[in-house]
């Protein structure tokens, strides 16, 4: 059953268009993430859906009920919507019983019982409803946040970068309070974020937003494994992209003759290598065919590493994401083998869907 | 929270919040209303022909008014700089005593209308007039303004630049010169021009004082010969006065820079150990208060048990401070109300518009009392006669006058209730109205009140505007105290000016709460 649609959904401001025709189906009971860089529109659409703002054109569809359609819209606080957004935004002249309870009826409000049911779900502490917003620290003002949105037991609940204020540390047990408050809330969610670890971890669907459009909707595995272009594959953590020559699904390239996964490409093409696709082994070592590289720069991470390379004979740079218990010395030569299968991209169409002058991708 | 929101790059900003439509309207017939005394000395200057305005503006009492102001101006803008920057370095930045009790004692002279500090002078010292009478007292009374806000950006800078100047082998004096005097500089700036557009309206005090300056000058062309055109004229060289001091503090505001690297100062900045030098500053700093405070609050005591010995009219005082109560509450009310589409437009909908209004109000801040009331009294004789001093005509020059204090606290209040609450509001089922009921005014009341308070007090301790503009008969505490002042009578004017000092007294506090509550932190 689908919980949540969108269909051709556009929006703009003044001359500005950010969103040109949007099309999303949320599964109900999933979490679907929305993943796009800063300004692609994400959040719009949010509000969208939440009835803060209307689209110009397109239908929104919750459950069985058109919430907006033909310019006729249900107002915000009909649709039964939760809504967590960036940095909580708790009522900061109520305590936080008073801020879980808000949407609650009066008499719910005063028996207390949801309260602490509430409190328990999002994995707080009983003890700190009769706090006050700012007493609290950051990861526990958005997990109070998602109980007031979760009180009144809405249809979705939508969550605008809830951890993007969060440091490190907290984001990781947030965010997996949160998810695991929302499955248990048995709640239809959809989360819009920039940072594509926290959308392949949580969500059960992750769509891609690039400038106004949704370029591609699949589970976590698919969008990472099988990006739908080469833009999409260096948005979604660091990418090897080599030029080939492909002919009956083998890529010929600087890193040696490669299996193509999708079939289908023949000729020139861009090749997608994941950098924990490459082993490295001592130059010297086994037998001497493969491509050999220089050990430029390593980046040491404790659980694993990263290994800037300068590839021969041309000096190409690539990267290698290998275990931290054995590691190269810099400067030294180390022959490269790949992993597994890679994707080829026709590379007419890449150039065509990356605009120019874009902005190198996210390192995770 | 709302810190971290601006600084998130959020492409449009609040371009996504819906806003009601009339907003911008009323924001814009605020501005034309704070604008209309501007207007109108304009557009007399432009009606009245070159020889005219040879005749009554190129003499040589002009020129000698001109050299009063500007002397006046420049020596009390250079001496509150020194004292006000030295004070809130002494206070924030070295290990200096009693901190709390010096941030309220620098703060307290605010509360002490300057022309009842010049009566409490001239009431001692009937010596203390001319210039150099006149540059004590109102260096005395308005060096707060250039305390306060120093103070405050000295609370903000963050302390790791003077760290690394220090690790660098300067000294105190040269960190302070080097480092820390650059980045006060906008708060330096803003301070001193309002000590110049203080003193540029200042009438009561001066007048007392017998040294002309031109709002002096133009009351009494206006008041002993009813000279019109003189009065009017003499207001456009005041207002061209007030427009050269805010650009010249526009040009060095916008040399300086804002930026401020970091969202916040997480700890405290080092202080300079004074070591041997404690008592000096100790001396100092007891020595501005004693003169700032200690003098007037002495003389005004001195001046209420002598006169209790005579008679105190209980009934007129307690006329004029209902009187002074209710034109204060009205007058508060109603800028509050003028005060909120601005605000809401600077908050919620920021724009070339929003600017552009919020600048003209700002201009409340500049004009002196004198050319408001002036240029309301030449309108309303010539349009609305029925509104010639009446009660109305009065609100709406305390309005134009007060607005930018009222502006502050409803943005202030308006930032504490950002729109995402709305938002969240409206997911959880509330209507708008329950919104407006549970959320928005729960959260910004306090803020209102704050501006409101701040207007208040201004209008109690008003004194040229209302001299000009109030109805016959109608006295209020600064302009019976005024009076009796005037006729040598210290000690009948003293219950007037105590009780005022009395009602500024909140004001005070307001203004050192903040102050308090991040020294606190």
């Amino acid at each position: 059953m689908t919980a949540l649609t969108v269909q051709g959904v556009t929006k703009s401001f003044g001359t500005a268009r950010v969103l040109h025709g949007v099309d999303l189906d949320a599964p109900a009971r999933g979490l679907t993430a929305i993943l796009g860089p800063s300004g692609c529109g994400k959040t719009t659409l949010l509000r969208l859906i939440a009835g803060f703002a209307d689209p110009d054109t397109g239908t929104i569809t919750l459950g069985e009920q058109a919430v907006f359609t033909g310019g006729r819209s249900v107002p915000p606080q009909r649709r039964r919507i939760g809504y967590v957004p960036q940095e909580g935004a708790l009522f900061p002249h109520q305590s936080v019983a008073a801020n879980i309870a808000f949407g609650l009826s009066r008499r719910e409000r005063r028996s207390g019982h949801r309260l602490r049911e509430l409190l328990d779900l999002v994995g707080l502490d009983r003890e700190i409803a009769g706090r006050n917003p700012h007493e609290l620290s950051g990861g526990q003002q958005q997990r109070v946040a998602l109980a007031r949105a979760l009180a009144p037991e809405p249809d979705l609940v939508l969550l605008d970068e809830p951890f993007s204020a969060l440091d490190a540390r907290r984001r990781e047990d947030t965010r997996r309070a949160v998810a695991a408050a929302l499955r248990a809330a048995g709640a239809t969610a959809v989360l819009v974020t920039h940072d594509q670890a926290e959308a392949l971890s949580m969500a059960d669907q992750v769509a891609i937003m690039r400038d106004g459009r949704l370029v591609q909707i699949d589970r976590p595995a698919t969008v990472y494994r099988q990006p739908r272009d080469a833009g999409i594959a260096r948005f979604l953590g660091e990418a090897v992209l080599l030029p080939a020559d492909v002919i009956d699904g083998k890529a010929r390239c600087a890193l040696g003759t490669l299996v193509v996964r999708a079939p289908g490409v023949t000729g020139p093409a861009e090749v997608l290598v994941r950098p924990e696709q490459l082993r490295l082994r001592r130059d010297g070592d086994g037998d001497g065919d493969g491509p050999t590289a220089t050990v430029r720069e390593i980046s040491y991470y404790g659980h694993d590493a990263a290994v800037r390379l300068s590839l021969h004979p041309d000096g190409l740079p690539i990267t290698a994401r290998i275990g931290g218990t054995e590691l190269p010395e810099p400067g030294s030569e180390v022959r490269i083998i790949v992993t597994g299968d890679v994707l080829a991209y026709p590379t007419s169409n890449t150039r065509g869907s990356d605009p120019p002058g874009k902005a190198p991708p996210h390192r995770p | 929270m709302t810190k971290a929101a601006r600084e998130r790059p959020r492409g449009r900003g609040y371009a996504h919040w819906r806003f009601p439509p009339a907003v911008p309207v009323l924001g814009v017939l605020v501005a034309l209303l704070v604008l209309l005394p501007l207007g109108f000395v304009a557009s007399y200057v432009a009606a009245s022909s070159w020889t005219e305005i040879r005749q009554l503006v190129l003499r040589p009492r002009t020129a000698e008014l001109l050299w009063n102001t500007s002397r006046l101006i420049a020596g009390c803008v250079l001496t509150c700089a020194v004292l006000g920057t030295g004070a809130a370095w002494l206070v924030e930045r070295t290990s200096v005593p009693w901190r709390g009790l010096w941030r309220v004692l620098l703060v307290a002279p605010l509360a002490i209308p300057a022309f009842v500090n010049s009566y409490a002078w001239v009431s001692l010292l009937p010596g203390a007039s001319g210039y150099g009478g006149a540059l004590l007292i109102v260096t005395l009374s308005y060096f707060p303004l250039v305390y306060l806000p120093v103070g405050a950006a000295l609370r903000g800078l963050d302390p790791a630049l003077e760290e690394s100047a220090y690790s660098l082998g300067r000294g105190p004096l040269r960190v302070f010169w080097g480092v820390v005097l650059p980045q006060l500089r906008p708060a330096l700036a803003g301070g001193c021009l309002l000590v110049g557009l203080h003193l540029l309206a200042e009438f009561g005090a001066l007048q007392m004082l017998r040294f002309p300056t031109f709002t002096v000058a133009i009351y009494e062309q206006y008041q002993s010969s009813f000279n019109g055109p003189a009065a009017n004229m003499l207001s456009a060289v005041l207002l061209a006065c007030c427009l050269l001091l805010l650009l010249a503090e526009q040009r060095l505001r916008r040399r300086a820079r804002y930026a401020r690297v970091g969202s916040g100062v997480a700890r405290p900045a080092p202080r300079v150990r004074l070591g041997a030098l404690t008592l000096p500053a100790v001396a100092a700093l007891a020595l501005l208060a004693a003169l700032s405070l200690g003098v007037p609050l002495g003389s005004l005591v001195y001046w209420l048990v002598k006169g209790a010995s005579s008679h105190v009219a209980v009934g007129p005082l307690g006329a004029a401070a209902a009187t002074s109560l209710g034109l204060g509450a009205v007058a508060a009310l109603v800028t509050v109300a003028l005060a909120l589409p601005v605000a809401w437009l600077d908050v919620r909908r920021p724009g070339r518009l929003a600017t552009l209004i919020e600048r003209s109000t700002y201009f409340g801040n500049a004009l002196p009392g004198i050319v408001v009331a002036l240029a309301l009294v030449t309108i309303s004789i010539r349009v609305v006669p029925s509104l010639y001093q009446t009660v109305p005509l009065l609100t709406a020059a305390y309005a134009i006058l007060f607005l930018p204090r009222a502006v502050v606290g409803v943005r202030a209040a308006l930032a504490q209730a950002p729109p995402v609450l709305d938002d969240v509001a409206r997911s959880l089922g509330l209507s708008a109205m329950a919104g407006l009921r549970r959320v928005t005014i729960p959260l910004t009341a306090p803020g209102l009140g704050v501006g409101a308070a701040l207007v208040f007090i201004a209008v109690v301790t008003e004194l040229t505007a209302t001299l000009l503009l109030a109805p016959t008969g109608t006295q209020t505490l600064a302009t019976q105290f005024w009076a009796r002042s005037d006729g040598l009578a210290y000690g009948e004017a003293a219950p007037y000016a105590a009780v005022m000092v009395l009602l500024s007294t909140p004001a005070t506090y307001l203004l050192t709460r903040d102050t308090r509550r991040a020294a606190s932190r």
